[in-house]
This record gives C-alpha cells, structure tokens and sequence, in this order.
C-alpha cells in the first residue's frame, strides 16, 4: 500500500459524524479489536489504515515520525536496516498492527519495567480531537515543556480523546548483541532472585518466569554482557530473540488456552499469587498473566490489596475490564474526555461504559 | 523585564477575610501577610520579574493544605504553589490579587525502598537530597537539573525538570512514578502507582510540566537507579562548531547513547576558563564533554569508539581525563558556565530552546546574525544529546533601553527555535517568560484545546492564572496568531 496523507478525508468523516451525531470507532490494523471493554455501542467504522507512512526518520537524532496508520512491521523494518528499535518493544497482536494502535492502547513489551514504556518515547503527536480539530502537540526533539503534556495523554486512552493523526517516537540503537540465561528455580526463589538483581548495576532488558524455569535477557556489547553471563551463571537459551518475540506477540503456548486472560500489574517485591489458574510471569514479576475462571472481584480485589490492579485483557464476557483502585478519579477523567470530545463521538463503552 | 500584563491587587475587604479564614486553619507561624514576610516570595529564579502576593502560606501538613486551597476556592482567589523559587521562567511569580502557597515545610523523605528501587518523599525535598539519602543503597535519583543542590522534587515534577544526564536517563516524567495531588476543590488524589502502569488516562504523565495549573503536588515517589559503576569523560575541541554538531551527531548515529554530552561555543569557553581554570582550549570555536557510564568494559569499548568517532571528526584536540579528580575539574567549567558568564557582564539572560541537532550550525549563525543586530554578546552552553540550547544573553540591566531591547532578542532566538522544527523550552518551563512565544508554537485550536483542559481540573481558573497557556486575546495582541488562509482564527473574538 503507497504512503498516503489521508487528513482531509479523516477530517471530511468526523465532521459529517459530528453533524450526524453519530458515533465513530476508530480502527488502524484492527488487529487489537479484542482490548477493551466489549459491551460498545455498534457504531461506524473509521479506519486509519490508509494514513500511512514515514514521515521523518532521522536515525542521527533518534527521532521517527509516522502516519498512524503505518504498519509496525514496516517501521521495524526501517529501523532494524539503521541498527535501531522501539526500545518499549510494541506488541501488534497482528500483521496488521499499527503505530497509532499500538499507542493508543499503551501496549509495551518485555522490555518495559527496564526501557521504559510506550509513553516514554513518546515525543509528539498530531491528532483530530472531536470537533475535527487538526491539532499538533509535543514535537520531534526530545525535551519540549511547552504546553501539556498532551501526547502522552493520548497513550493508553483507546481512541476515546481523538483520532491520533501522526506520532513522533524516540527510537535507540539496537543491543549489539543479546543472552538469555535459564535458571530452574520456583517462583519464590525466581521472584527473589530478580529483586536482588534489581539494585546492582546490570545490563538486563527482560525477565519472565513460567513453569519453574526464569529468563533473564541481557544485551549490549558482545564482551560485556559475557562477563555478566558468567557472573550469573545457568544455562543459555538458544534462538532466543524468537521466545521473547513469541512472549510479546503471546505466541507460546501458554497462551493457547480458552480461559480468559487477566493482566495483573503489581508493584516490585510482591511475592507469589495464590490464585487458581496458570500464571506467565514477566516484566520482573511487575505484570503476571493468569489465565483463570476465577470471579473478577477475586483477582482484581487481590492485586489492589496488594497495591496493583487487574485487568480482563482477552476474553471473559463481564464489564470490569478495567479497574480504576481510586473511584475519585472517574469523573475528572470524565471531564478530560468531555475538554477533548465534547459530543462523545470516539470509541464509545471502550474505555469506560460511562463514555 | 517589564511586566506587561498589569494585574490590580487584592481588594482590601476580600484581603481581611481571607486572612481571618486562614488564621482559623493556620498556625500563626505559617500564615504570612505583612510587607517584610512577603517581600523574599515576590519572585522565583527570574529575578527579573517581580510582584508581591496578598498573602503567603506555608501549610505543614496535607490536610492544612487541602483546606488552604478550599479556603481560595470559596473566596475565589488565585493559588500560586511555589517550591524552591529556583525556576527560570517566571512559573511562581506571585499575583497581588492571590496566595502564594509554600511547599517548603513538606521537606521530609518519607521512605527509601531500597529493594523496590523507589523514594517517597514530599514536595519540598531537594533533588539533590534524595541521591543522598539514596547513596548508601548504590542508588540515586537521575535527574539533575543544574539548579539540584536547592530546587525542589515538587518543583521538578511541575515543570517536568532535565538536566545533563536526560538523553540516556530520560526527564522526571521518566523517573517519577506516582504523585498525590490536591486539587482545587481540596480533594486529595493519587496519580499512579507503585506498580508499571495504572488504567485510564495518564494524568500522572500530565502533572508534569504542568506548571502548577492542575493541582497542587502533595507527594511524590520517584524512580531510584542503580549507580553506574564507572564513568569517564572526554573533551574534544574544535576549530568550527558543524564539525562538533557534525561529530555528536556521528557518535549516536554509531549506537552510542552518552550519559552526558555537553557542548558550548566560544564565548562560553573561554568565560568557564577564566572562571574555573579547568583547561578548556580557549582557542576552540568549540568543545563538547562525552561522559560514558557503565560497566567497566561497556565504557571502554565506547570510549574507543568515540575517541575514533572525534578523530575522524576533526577534532583540534582531544583528551579523557585520566583520574576523578580530573574528570571533576572538566565538569567544573561546564557547571560553572553561567556564573562565568555572569561575571562577564552585569546581568545576562538564559533562554532554553530545543532544535533538532542538525541544525545546531544554521541556529548558531542566526544567532550570531541577531547578537550583531541588538548589539548584544551571546554565549551558548547546549545539552548537545537532546538539542537543548540555553543561549546566555549578556546585558546591562542599568543601561535604559537594554532590558527591553534582551527580551525582544530573548523572543527572536526562541522564535527561530520554532522555525527549525523545535520548540520554545526544553526544561525551564513558560511560566510567565515565554507566555508570548507560545501563540508562535501552537494555533489557537491547540491553545484552546489546553483552556479547555485546564477546564476539567479548574473550571474556575484559579490554580496559577495567568501562566503558561495564554488567553488568545494575548495571542491577538502580541500579534502572533497564525493565520491560516489569509483568514484570522476566530474572527468573533474582541481584539484589543
């Protein structure tokens, strides 16, 4: 598919939309159609998958700008011929995943608690807000207090406070090399282990843990992470780039499973959770997948006492698929959504069944 | 500078009742309204810029806060939070017709978690406090604006502070993750977590930069990092600025991220030479310091590279300091470039602009174009990784005329930042500085767009008025607003 600035026709679509008073679901690959509360309203299609391209690559500067509408396969491409990488490591869900997708739902992989997450290198934004305003906020440098922090507001919020246009993202240069080192232990002692790790200096960019065996990635430079491995010790997993691929795309089997699937996000240092089920833990043990038929107020009211939250990230048929722990914040958050979208046009019921 | 927006002070009935009310929430001790009390919060670091408040407070604890700022929200009196007074654009300028509210006594460091790698502290805490409470553990909080030895956390969060160290180790947005607010109706809020992530809308990512026009920040838990076990720095000088800009941008294009990388040009070497005697070649056009940190064996790989990196580069010269003691003293004239600066003239002004690094050469040119044209000496110190230049503008306050004359220069400079793709301020915030420069940054759509979200918080506009975000009759009057189609945006609106 050639590039494309699509703008205008997106524009054309909102406003008809707003004279119409109807509502609008926004869709780049379609590829996470499953991410969010799924009771929504039927509503028109508006599809960014046409508004696609690089914009402004300048590896130089650290520094890509893409239609939102751009493949994530096409920008991994581009990048990886430039020695560079989303540090944040998106997940797609999907060949067709998209830049503007991938943001708008705030994925981030494997890498996150050590690179940061996918706000994190965000730099700016374009977006058509619900009066089909075309608005541009943040920029391409890396360090601009200009205004609020608008883009990054964007990140995690589905789609419900505009229609996010272009995004311009810190890119990094790509590990020269990477390990991944095997140790048999029980989640406890594993758990343990990665909160030792946690306060020493050290080149790790990944751990999970499933069935008795922890992983932990190190990259860098090939001598340096060497030393490291010796010092750690256990064995080395081979063709491990493609497990670590397989655990952001949720391609092992452990995913292959007809229970629902929660996301638990848990503060660091919190022990092994009783829940009945199968857990993948990763990100150092700060976000654990449970595939479970256990009752929703059992497991969110668990991560909560333990000062996180849970959320049904695929699957189940109930409405607490996100859960707000400060009941105070729901109607500011409302107020921010009513400041971007006043007459309610993006998303409706996919973040919130009350917007 | 002169202040052009006039605002009349407090009425004085309004004055008394609020006073009264607030000697019922206040100890004696922490409620401030007499000339001699208020005069050392009439301004923050931009001295420049001075108004004296009606009444200041110093809360001791949340709930005396929360019932200050309801106090100013039955009365309807603006709410200006204030913590160290070390920022540079003007964000703590009082209001006569407001409070001044304090976070200094908020000074404790609630916890160091230590194997959770996490500081609680409250706002009035120093940035520098917490690596050293953190230092025993190996630990440190990373970033470091240059002001860390007094500015305060709260503050930091409010104007989204950087530093030398952000490129590779991110802004406070980066490192902070959770905030308690207060807000205008003194609810108190808790804005993320101790885990990754919190559902809903990033309003933790929001509170930053956000000036004080929100919420007031009550407490913050901030990211704490492991100390790198070695860093080294090198110093390279060159006889043309491109070919410096031309090498920084060579060493990232190889995959070297620098802990720091710092540059300045001509004027700005020799004033840290004479100021600091830190061997700075005071014939270059140009040097910038590389800090690598790391592993032993990572920062020596990289050296190699760099070193070969500036070589190839043209570089006149170039070493790595030998020892600590060394790599101390060439941070040294960096660190002490603006008061070197400032003894070179009586008065100088720091601007704070972001452009894409290559056009560093192009930028300094232009600059150089309009130092000639205000008559005005500039001296340039640039946070060469992220693109962030703070030029120093040398004046004479006493001199009739200059001060206008620096500021009209200040708005030319962060102008042209624009033009080149970057933007206004890197790090210091708008506050009341830049307020003019924003109708150049945004349309008004973008500007009403943050109205509007500033609505959701505040809808009676009372946190920190004024600042920040200008109202589009400000944008009409400084004659900025863009002009799309040979047609005035929002023809309805009363100009002047």
């Amino acid at each position: 598919m050639a590039d494309l600035d699509n703008t205008a026709a997106l524009q054309e679509q909102v406003l008809q939309a707003i004279a119409e008073k109807q509502q609008l679901e926004i869709q780049g690959g379609n590829s996470k159609h499953f991410y969010g509360l799924q009771q929504r309203p039927a509503c028109q299609a508006i599809s960014t998958a046409t508004h696609r391209g690089v914009v402004n690559y300048q590896p130089a500067e650290l520094l890509l700008t893409a239609r939102a509408g751009t493949p994530l396969t096409e920008i991994r491409e581009l990048l990886a011929a430039n020695n560079q990488v989303m540090a944040f490591e998106p997940p797609g869900f999907g060949a067709q995943a998209t830049l503007g997708g991938t943001l708008a739902c705030g994925l981030s992989g494997p890498a996150r608690p050590f690179a940061g997450a996918a706000r994190d290198h965000l730099l700016g934004i374009r977006l058509l807000n619900g009066q089909a305003q075309a608005l541009r906020f943040g920029g391409e440098v890396m360090k601009n207090v200009a205004g609020y922090d608008t883009s990054r507001l964007m990140v995690g919020a589905m789609g419900t406070l505009g229609l996010m246009l272009e995004a311009s993202i810190k890119v990094l240069p790509a590990p020269a090399a990477q390990q991944t080192l095997i140790h048999e232990r029980t989640e406890s002692e594993a758990l343990g282990a990665i909160e030792r790790l946690r306060s020493s200096y050290l080149p790790i960019t990944g751990w999970c843990y499933a069935e008795g065996r922890s992983f932990i990635r190190l990259a860098g430079s090939e001598k340096n992470i060497a030393a490291v491995a010796r010092q750690l010790g256990g064995e080395t997993l081979g063709r491990d780039a493609q497990r670590w691929q397989a655990l952001r795309e949720h391609q092992l089997p452990f995913f292959n499973d007809p229970r629902p699937l929660w996301r638990l996000s848990l503060p660091s240092g919190t022990p092994p959770l009783n829940l009945s089920g199968r857990q993948l833990l990763d990100w150092g043990g700060c976000q654990r997948w449970l595939l479970s038929d256990a009752d929703a107020p059992l497991i969110q009211n668990k991560c909560a006492e333990l000062g996180g939250h849970a959320e049904l990230f695929k699957g189940g048929s109930n409405q607490s698929v996100f859960q707000y722990i400060d009941e105070a914040l729901i109607p500011l958050q409302q107020r921010i959504k009513a400041s971007f979208d006043p007459a309610n046009i993006f998303n409706p019921g996919r973040l919130s069944a009350e917007w | 500078m002169s202040l052009d927006n006039h605002v009349e002070p407090m009425l004085p009935a309004l004055r008394r009742q609020l006073i009264d009310a607030l000697a019922l929430i206040l100890p004696p001790h922490c409620l401030l309204t007499e000339d001699n009390q208020l005069a050392p919060y009439e301004s923050d670091g931009l001295a420049v810029y001075r108004r004296r408040p009606a009444v200041v407070t110093l809360p001791e604890t949340v709930q005396q806060l929360q019932a200050v700022v309801r106090t100013c929200r039955d009365l309807s009196v603006p709410v200006v939070a204030r913590g160290a007074g070390t920022g540079l654009s003007g964000g703590a300028l009082p209001r006569p017709d407001g409070l001044t509210l304090g976070l200094g006594k908020f000074n404790k460091i609630l916890q160091i978690d230590a194997d959770n790698t996490a500081a609680v502290v409250q706002p009035g805490v120093r940035n520098l406090a917490i690596s050293e409470a953190a230092a025993p553990h190996g630990l440190y909080y990373a970033p470091d604006p240059s002001s860390q030895i007094a500015c305060s956390i709260g503050g930091n969060v409010a104007e989204n502070a950087g530093g030398v160290h952000c490129l590779k180790y991110g802004l406070t947005v980066h490192n902070v993750i959770q905030v308690k607010i207060v807000t205008i109706d003194g609810e108190l809020l808790t804005l993320g977590s101790h885990a990754l992530d919190t559902p809903g809308y990033d309003l933790l990512a929001l509170m930053h930069g956000s000036e004080g026009l929100l919420a007031v920040i009550v407490e913050v838990t901030v990211k704490l990092l492991p100390a790198p076990p070695v860093a080294k720095v090198l110093l390279a000088a060159f006889d043309d600025v491109q070919k410096a800009g031309d090498t920084v941008a060579a060493i990232i294009a190889a995959g070297i991220i620098p802990a720091g990388l710092e540059m300045m040009d001509k004027a700005a070497i020799v004033a840290a030479e004479a100021f600091a005697k830190c061997g700075y070649p005071t014939d270059s056009a140009a040097l910038f310091l590389c800090e690598l940190d790391g592993s032993e064996q990572e920062v020596d790989e990289q050296m190699a590279a760099v070193i070969a990196l500036v070589e190839a580069g043209g570089a006149s010269s170039h070493r790595v300091a030998a020892d600590e003691a060394e790599r101390a003293k060439l941070w040294k004239g960096r660190k002490s470039a603006f008061p070197a600066v400032g003894r070179l003239s009586p008065d100088y002004y720091c601007m704070d602009g972001t452009i894409p690094r290559s056009q560093l050469a192009h930028v300094l040119a232009k600059m150089g174009e309009l130092s000639q044209e205000y008559g005005l000496q500039v001296a340039n110190v640039f946070h060469a990784g992220d693109g962030n230049l703070h030029p120093l503008i040398l004046f004479d306050a006493d001199v009739p005329g200059e001060l206008a004359k620096t500021e009209e220069m200040g708005g030319k400079i962060l102008e042209l930042c624009v033009d080149v793709g970057g933007t206004i301020t890197g790090e210091h915030g708008v506050g009341m500085e830049k307020i003019n420069q924003m109708c150049v940054q945004f349309g008004p759509d973008e500007i009403q767009q943050f109205h509007a979200l500033k609505a959701a918080f505040d809808p009676h506009g009372l946190l920190n008025p004024g600042k920040a975000i200008p109202t589009l009759q400000r944008c009409a009057e400084f004659g900025a607003l863009h002009v799309h189609r040979g047609q005035v945006p929002h023809p309805d609106l009363e100009r002047f």
